[in-house]
């Protein structure tokens, strides 16, 4: 029996250490505010920070290729604009959404590219890509703009009551990050795709000569962060039913910390999504508990999250060195 | 002829020739477009004296404080690390200095009156020392964590950069704290010769580094150790201190900056002193031609790449593009850099002047 379970937890130690963290930051939570135990509080989590959410499971797919995506909170910013904008001209959301879609689609392909094919660092051009979206935002309004679509308003506010708790509830936008974080397991663990990711981080050179399509799949890695950015934007845009290119700053490098929280490793071929969905939990536990304090100042939320992700990260370097050791 | 012919190749194949192509090229687009741009003026300032005044002048007392940034960056990058936290750093080091000049420190209310006394708490000199001290403080940290604790260059400072804002805000209580003593202005404000203070700093600190580098082995084991960590190891280099001094140093570096752009623009902000800095320094480190990865190196280059970064950021404000958008001319800057940079034009590029060069050797 020991000797089963000890591989097990030198295997799975990074991601049950994650969760160990959440477990504790949300029990120690819990207990200094008594109101945090309302399960609503949890769900809560899910609403505040769905976008944040969405932005790293791509993110994590980026880095598990041993890349980096810098432009999310660029295209989150340009997806709010841009649809506002729209929506406001009068387009029909029936014609903005899928747009928005194909569009964060097409921005990360095309970062894909340029990395794959004119052999850019991924640091670099994403950098670009981030300066090219926000700017592309700035360029499409200076100022806020509100969206007041009936549509947009009645997506963004429809309650869905969650079954067998009582007035907990979740809205319809909510969904989308969830659902999304299925598709990115079914990707990496039952699809071809997902093993190629896997290969690349771990080698590209040695994935390129085994004939695994690296490029096609590096490039869809990108696309897929496109993807998720466009529908994070969505989601933000619908929680605050507002557009404008100042939204979501710095929100690339929260993405970074809650995946690196999460267990996977920035160079690459090591980490799962199931991770960064406790690295994002534990961020918003963060959040929420200085809410709940209401006397600490926003300043703390940083130093924790910083000292969170430090107290992660070593654990984690621990279970790396004795992997090399043994 | 053939001289020249020679010196034309050797500076085509330095690290110097895309920087300098890049800033040139600038320079011509703002002779075309805004002929006033290079126009020289000397003011006479009541505070300040005599000095000159131009965009061109601008250019460098506004981007001191990235080149500054620079250098330092260069050095990590050339270990094949990357350091994101000099904007915090920045910020760290600029609280540092706000809180220490504030007459009311502690938890006396700040009023209006006490603040607006043209006083320090402390001396000038331990001002400057202790935003010294904090800054490569932070850069020793961020250096035993990648040297000591083997954590990953990004993570390792990522930690730093998301922690850094909170800690300076922690020192300023979270204030924007304004700063009324004039004897601090003068590193971001001051002239000497007609020329700014930051200018001399800059070439102070890049003197000191260059003869740090070139002239004695540190510039050699930071080579080696960004081409090949372990090897280097292996052949009894000391990876580790060297990590760790280019990390203080960089954080060294980016102190000054803080101190210079809280001096510059009179206040101690810790949310937004120093913002976007790092991917500002790194992008001007990367047109500098030092690779991400590591190893060769030039402190020159990179300070030009800074420089190239604000001589374009004068020209869009000059043009009356609004600040915001500047963000996409800059996307269109990295791109142009991004596809000069990439092999196929390097290649070609190469090939064009071989041709040309060819044809000279036979017409000889």
């Amino acid at each position: 029996m020991v000797k089963r379970i000890k591989p097990f937890l030198w295997r799975y130690g990074p991601l049950l250490t994650t969760i160990t963290i959440f477990i504790l930051t949300y029990f120690i939570g819990s207990r200094m505010y008594p109101a945090m135990q309302k399960p609503q509080v949890f769900f809560n989590l899910f609403i505040n920070n769905g976008s944040l959410l969405l932005v790293s499971i791509g993110m994590t797919l980026v880095i598990l290729t041993g890349g980096i995506d810098l432009s999310v909170g660029g295209v989150l910013a340009l997806t709010t604009a841009a649809s506002a904008a729209l929506l406001r001209d009068g387009a029909s959301p029936a014609i903005v959404l899928p747009l928005m879609i194909v569009m964060g689609i097409g921005f990360g392909g095309l970062l894909g590219i340029i990395i794959q094919y004119l052999k850019v660092q991924p640091f670099i051009a994403t950098l670009m890509g981030l300066f090219f979206a926000r700017g592309m935002a700035y360029i499409i309004s200076l100022t806020s703009v509100t969206i007041t679509d009936s549509v947009y308003k009645k997506l963004a506010l429809t309650p869905i009551y969650i079954p067998f708790f009582q007035k907990t509830y979740i809205y319809l936008p909510t969904l989308v990050a969830p659902i999304m974080l299925l598709v990115a397991i079914y990707l990496l663990f039952f699809t071809r795709f997902g093993r190629t990711i896997y290969a690349i981080g771990n080698n590209e050179q040695s994935a390129l000569l085994m004939g695994l399509s690296v490029s096609r799949t590096k490039i869809g890695v990108y696309a897929f962060s496109g993807l998720c950015s466009a529908l994070a934007g969505i989601v933000f845009s619908m929680s605050l039913l507002a557009g404008y290119g100042q939204f979501a700053t710095g929100m690339e490098l929260d993405a970074i910390a809650s995946v690196v929280m999460g267990g996977t490793s920035l160079s690459g071929g090591v980490g799962n999504v199931i991770g960064t969905l406790f690295g994002v939990l534990i961020n918003g536990t963060i959040v929420s508990i200085l809410q709940f304090n209401g006397t600490l100042s926003s300043w703390w939320t940083r130093i924790g999250v910083g000292v969170l992700t430090l107290i992660a990260i070593g654990i984690q370097s621990l279970f790396h060195i004795r992997k090399n050791h043994s | 002829m053939k001289n020249i012919s020679v010196l034309l190749k050797r500076f085509r194949e330095s690290r110097l020739f895309w920087p300098v192509i890049a800033w040139v090229l600038i320079l011509v687009f703002d002779a075309i477009v805004e002929p006033g741009f290079f126009e020289l003026g000397i003011i006479d300032d009541p505070v300040y004296g005599k000095h000159l005044y131009g965009n061109l002048i601008d250019v460098f007392r506004n981007g001191a404080p990235l080149m500054l940034v620079a250098i330092g960056m260069t050095l990590v990058i050339a270990t094949g690390g990357v350091d994101l936290s000099v904007g915090a750093v920045i910020a760290i080091s600029a609280a540092m200095g706000a809180v220490l000049i504030n007459p009311a420190l502690g938890n006396e209310l700040i009023t209006n009156d006490i603040l607006t006394k043209n006083a320090t708490n402390t001396p000038l000199p331990l001002i400057i020392l202790a935003g010294l001290a904090a800054g490569t403080l932070c850069g020793l940290w961020n250096g035993l964590l990648v040297s000591r604790a083997r954590i990953q260059p990004m993570v390792a400072t990522l930690i730093l950069m998301v922690a850094g804002r909170g800690i300076a805000q922690l020192i300023t209580n979270g204030q924007i704290m304004t700063i009324y003593y004039t004897p601090y202005f003068w590193f971001g404000n001051g002239y000497i010769l007609g020329l700014p203070v930051s200018v001399y700093i800059v070439a102070l600190v890049f003197v000191v580094a260059w003869v740090l580098v070139r002239r004695t082995s540190i510039g050699l084991f930071i080579e080696s150790v960004g081409i090949n960590s372990k090897s280097s190891f292996y052949s009894g280099i000391n990876e580790k201190n060297v990590k760790l001094i280019a990390y203080a140093f960089c954080g060294f570096c980016a102190a000054i900056a803080g101190l210079i752009l809280s001096s510059y623009v009179h206040s101690a902000d810790g949310n937004n002193n120093g913002l976007n800095y790092e991917l500002d320094a790194i992008l001007a480190v990367v047109m500098g031609g030092t690779l991400m990865s590591g190893g060769r190196f030039s402190l020159l280059a990179s300070v030009i790449g800074a420089l190239v970064l604000w001589t374009f950021t004068v020209t869009i404000y000059t043009l009356g593009v609004p600040a915001n958008a500047l963000l996409a001319a800059k996307a269109v800057l990295v791109m142009l850099v991004i596809f000069l940079y990439s092999d196929y034009s390097r290649k070609w590029i190469n090939r064009i002047f071989e041709r040309k060069g060819s044809q000279h050797g036979e017409a000889n």
